[in-house]
Order: C-alpha cells, then sequence, then structure tokens
C-alpha cells in the first residue's frame, strides 16, 4: 500500500518517481480492460515458453527422428503426438515459438526505425521533403503485402533471416504514413514553436517533443501487426521460403502436415493453432493498448 | 530602444494570393519599457509579435532587437535574447514531459550548466514550488500551466518577453494574479514586454502605452492613461474602446483578490 501511495503522489519529488508513477497510471487503466490483460497473459505465455524452452521440454525430441514412432496421436509420452519424421510435436511447437518471437523481435526492430526516419521528417518539414518521402512509400504500398515479400524471399534465398528481411521491407510503410500524420497534428503546437524559440535544432525538437508523442501509437499499430507478422512468416515458412527443415518453425510445421490432414489432423491442427493463439494474444493486447491510450487522450 | 520595427511587412502566399497579415508597422519600444498591442482578431496583432520572436520571417522592413538587426535565421544567442509566452498554456507545455523536463530543455540547449538550480530558482520566481516540479502538465491548474510557461520562458534570462494574450484563456480571478506576476517581473528584472490582447482593460493593467491595431496596420498610437480617459482620435479606436464593455475607464485597478497567491 505504501508502494502504491508512492507511485500515485500527486507531487512526485524525483524524475524517477514521477516517470514510475505515470506508468503505474497507465497500468492501472490498462489492468481494467479484461481482453487486453488475456493478450498480455498469452503474449507474457509466449515469451516465457520461449525463454525457458529447453526447461519444459527435452530439446533433443524437438529434432531427433525417431521413424518407428512417425505420427503417432497423442499419448502420455507425446501429448501432441508425434510428426511425420516421428518428432515431437510439443516440443516442436514450443521450441517453434523462439522462432516466432524471434522474427517478431526483429522485424518491429528493423520496422519502426524505418517508419520514424521516413515519417518524421516528411511531417515535420513538409514541402518537397514530404512529397519525395511519401511517393517513395506510396511505392512500397503498391504492391500485396505477402506478394512483396514472397519476392524478395525468393529474391535473396530461403531461410529465416531473409525472410525476416522480407517482412520488414514490406512492413514498414504504413509507419511511416503514421509517423507523418502524428507529426503534422503536433507540428503547429505552441509548445513546438516554445522550443524552437528557446533554439532547439530540428533534431532536438523532433527527438524529444515529437517521437514521445509518436510513439504510443506506433507501438500500437505494431502490436496490432504483430498478427500479420506471424502470419507472413508462417506464410513464408509454408512455401519453403522462411525456415529451412529441420528448425520447427510454425509454418513450415503446418505446410509439412497437409500430406497427411485428413488421417492425421494433429500435425498442421496444433503448429496451426500456436499461429492463431499467439496472433490472437497480440491483437488484444493492441486493442487493450489502443483503447487505453484514447481512453486517456 | 530595445525593440524597433521599421515598416515591417508581413505576408503569405506570393503574386496574386499574396496577403499582408500585417504591413507597414512601425514602432519602438524603450528598454523596460511594457508596450501593448490591440486590436480585434485577425487584425495582425499576433502577427507582429511571431515576426519580433522570429517564429515567421517579415518579408519587408527591418526589425531590431536590443541594437541588433535580425536576419532571416536567428542565431542561438539572439534566441535567447527574446522569449515568449503564449495564450494556450494547455497547448504550450508538452504534456507528456513532467515541468523539471521542460524547464530543463532550455538550459540544454544554451549549455547553462547548473540546471538543477536554474530550475528550483525558476519556480520559485513564477511562485511555484519543489512540490510542482516533478508534475505533468494534466496534474497542474490553468494558472499554475502558465506560470510554468512563464518560468520557461525567463530560465533564459531574456532582455525582451513577448506576451500572446498570456490571460485570455484564465479564469478572471487568475489573470489578475498572473498579470501582478508579470509586472512583478518586470520590474525586478528591467524586462521589455511587448503584449498582444483584445482585452484593453488587461492592456491598460501591464503596458504604459498601446498602439491599436486593425486590418494589418497601426492605426493609433497611444498611452493606457489617454485610452482610459476616452482621449483616443481615430474611429476605430473609438469604437474599440465602445465594443470594450466592461472596461473601467477609471484605470486598470485588476488586483481582485489583491494576492499573488501559491496555489
Amino acid at each position: 500500500m505504501q508502494m502504491r501511495a508512492w507511485l500515485l503522489d500527486p507531487a512526485p519529488a524525483s524524475r524517477r518517481q514521477a516517470q514510475l508513477g505515470g506508468w503505474f497510471r497507465a497500468w492501472l487503466a490498462f489492468r481494467r480492460n479484461t481482453l487486453g490483460m488475456i493478450g498480455l497473459g498469452i503474449v507474457l505465455l509466449l515469451i516465457g515458453v520461449a525463454a525457458f524452452a529447453p526447461l519444459i521440454v527435452d530439446p533433443a525430441s524437438a529434432l531427433t527422428q525417431v521413424l518407428a514412432n512417425r505420427l503417432q496421436p497423442s499419448s502420455w509420452a507425446h501429448p501432441f503426438g508425434t510428426d511425420e519424421l516421428g518428432r515431437d510435436i510439443l516440443a516442436r511447437v514450443v521450441f517453434g515459438a523462439r522462432i516466432t518471437l524471434t522474427i517478431v523481435v526483429l522485424v518491429s526492430l528493423i520496422v519502426v526505425p524505418i517508419g520514424l526516419a521516413i515519417g518524421l521528417p516528411a511531417g515535420y518539414f513538409g514541402g518537397w521533403i514530404d512529397a519525395a518521402l511519401m511517393r517513395f512509400t506510396d511505392i512500397f504500398l503498391a504492391f500485396p503485402r505477402l506478394v512483396l515479400a514472397l519476392a524478395f524471399a525468393a529474391a535473396l534465398g530461403p531461410g529465416i533471416e531473409n525472410a525476416v528481411i522480407a517482412i520488414a521491407l514490406t512492413a514498414w510503410p504504413p509507419y511511416a504514413r503514421l509517423a507523418r500524420a502524428e507529426t503534422l497534428t503536433r507540428r503547429r503546437s505552441e509548445f513546438i514553436q516554445a522550443a524552437e524559440l528557446q533554439g532547439a535544432s530540428h533534431l532536438r525538437i523532433i527527438a524529444t517533443q515529437i517521437v514521445p508523442l509518436c510513439l504510443p501509437s506506433v507501438i500500437i499499430r505494431l502490436t496490432l501487426d504483430m498478427a500479420g507478422i506471424i502470419l507472413t512468416a508462417a506464410g513464408l515458412g509454408f512455401l519453403g521460403l522462411g525456415a529451412q527443415p529441420p528448425s520447427p518453425e510454425w509454418g513450415a510445421m503446418v505446410s509439412t502436415g497437409r500430406e497427411v490432414l485428413l488421417d492425421q489432423w494433429w500435425v498442421a491442427t496444433i503448429p496451426g493453432l500456436a499461429i492463431f493463439v499467439t496472433s490472437l494474444g497480440f491483437n488484444l493486447l493492441g486493442d487493450g493498448l489502443r483503447d487505453v491510450s484514447s481512453g486517456r487522450g | 530602444m530595445s525593440i524597433i520595427l521599421e515598416h515591417v511587412t508581413v505576408s503569405y502566399g506570393r503574386g496574386a494570393k499574396r496577403f499582408d497579415a500585417a504591413r507597414n508597422v512601425t514602432l519602438s519600444v524603450a528598454e523596460g519599457e511594457a508596450f501593448g498591442l490591440v486590436g480585434e482578431s485577425g487584425s495582425g496583432k499576433s502577427t507582429v509579435l511571431r515576426a519580433v520572436a522570429g517564429l515567421i520571417a517579415h518579408a519587408e522592413g527591418r526589425v531590431e532587437l536590443a541594437g541588433e538587426a535580425m536576419g532571416k535565421r536567428r542565431t542561438t544567442a539572439q534566441r535567447k535574447m527574446v522569449q515568449m509566452v503564449f495564450q494556450d498554456p494547455y497547448g504550450s507545455l508538452h504534456p507528456n514531459q513532467t515541468v523539471d523536463q521542460t524547464l530543463s530543455m532550455p538550459i540544454a540547449i544554451h549549455r547553462l550548466g547548473d540546471a538543477d538550480r536554474r530550475v528550483s530558482a525558476a519556480l520559485e520566481e513564477v511562485g511555484l514550488g519543489p512540490q510542482h516540479r516533478f508534475r505533468y502538465p494534466h496534474q497542474l491548474s490553468g494558472g499554475q500551466r502558465q506560470r510554468i510557461a512563464i518560468a520557461r520562458a525567463l530560465i533564459l534570462e531574456p532582455r525582451i518577453l513577448l506576451l500572446d494574450e498570456p490571460t485570455s484563456a484564465l479564469d478572471v480571478s487568475v489573470q489578475a494574479e498572473i498579470l501582478n506576476l508579470l509586472s512583478r517581473l518586470r520590474r525586478e528584472h528591467g524586462l521589455t514586454m511587448l503584449m498582444v490582447s483584445h482585452d484593453l482593460a488587461v492592456i491598460a493593467h501591464l503596458c504604459d502605452r498601446i498602439a491599436v491595431m486593425n486590418r494589418g496596420e497601426i492605426v493609433e498610437t497611444t498611452t493606457a492613461e489617454a485610452l482610459a480617459a476616452g482621449n483616443v482620435s481615430n474611429p476605430y479606436t473609438q469604437q474599440l474602446l465602445r465594443s470594450n464593455r466592461g472596461f473601467d475607464p477609471s484605470g486598470g485597478e485588476l488586483d481582485l483578490l489583491g494576492s499573488d497567491a501559491i496555489r
């Protein structure tokens, strides 16, 4: 209780207390959003599973082929059954969480900086800079995302790094437009003029005044896009352009299971469910974050 | 002379679409003087203020501040000399930054050093205390926000303070507090002030000399006393006086609460 009072103190005594108090208030608002909390739970579960994968399942069983044991249904030894090479599907799904999380994190790390680097100057400076940057963005937006990602993945060669690059190259344009729109609505604000009057450089104004205002909507957008990124990654894996065998990527697992879909449904269904639940989790989390931030603003 | 404007014209657009927001404005303000610009919305008074601040470039004429002619781009030292308090205390503070961050930024820009002491001194100067230092704007009242905006302007120790309707977004009682604060700061720091308002009472309270603007031009320059006495020659000024109902012709007595209270 003492901690709570300290965090909610209307007159914080230090920079750190003000910052932590702000976060705590946001958390209190978010906690009331049930669906958002479910989403957060799923995402945290995914992170936990990926982090502790070797403790949850035997790492060897994800990759060791036991042909005598192939396509077994659910049992105590293999709760989710085994695939066409006799590998434990539970172990593969658990280790697949690592791959999915890696893709999601890497794509975010590439997409957000590119989006901000294009969108912020476009909105801030306007004029021909805006026109040039936005036409460039339009070119990328004109292609359907999966088709462009396929083309990149095919050109770069199959593999998880190339899948990440392909997804990132197709995912950034909406972020550039979002950052530009957010910048435009703030560009004429009096606090920006006050910063100009104080002699702040353009770089300082963008970095300290505009970025903090753009980031929340960019993060929300990113969370909502996660499902799409996971699905695109799975789609590339399914078509053989993403992670390569024997790595336990969920999309590739669905792909190998489709040949035996009618008789051994679990081979394709279990990784499919993993994709579904993870996408749902990120979507619910993003929706929750959006509700909280719009309710506050 | 602290502020000299000679035949300053500010315009938007070019060619046939050119619109002069302010035309041929000439005025001068002495060191330590408070000068007021009045006029209705769209009369160009804020445009003149922004041209002095360097937020918009003037197309023609000459702007001289503290003996230095201003070019198209201001240097960092020139920026430090002129600061401004904006009309809307809700829009002029960054919503996601604490008071401390807002006040620390100008110190960082000009590498003044000793940020901690300067921030607490600036807060004290505008009648706020350490309990306000780490609050966000949404945790402050309108009057407190405007005090923060004033502290931010003064932290650079400018020679000239520009005021763009600094009280029009505030309650009447808070207006008086802010005006009294501004008078005190002007006295103590010998600040030159250029204030814009549509409210004759507010202008008369703070300013010695007043210029009346209409459609981008100065129609009359007069004193606060003459204005209060109704002793004006220009028909537009007379009309403006009449339209300012509630303007007390006996003078600019505004200390409703008689206080500069800390809340």
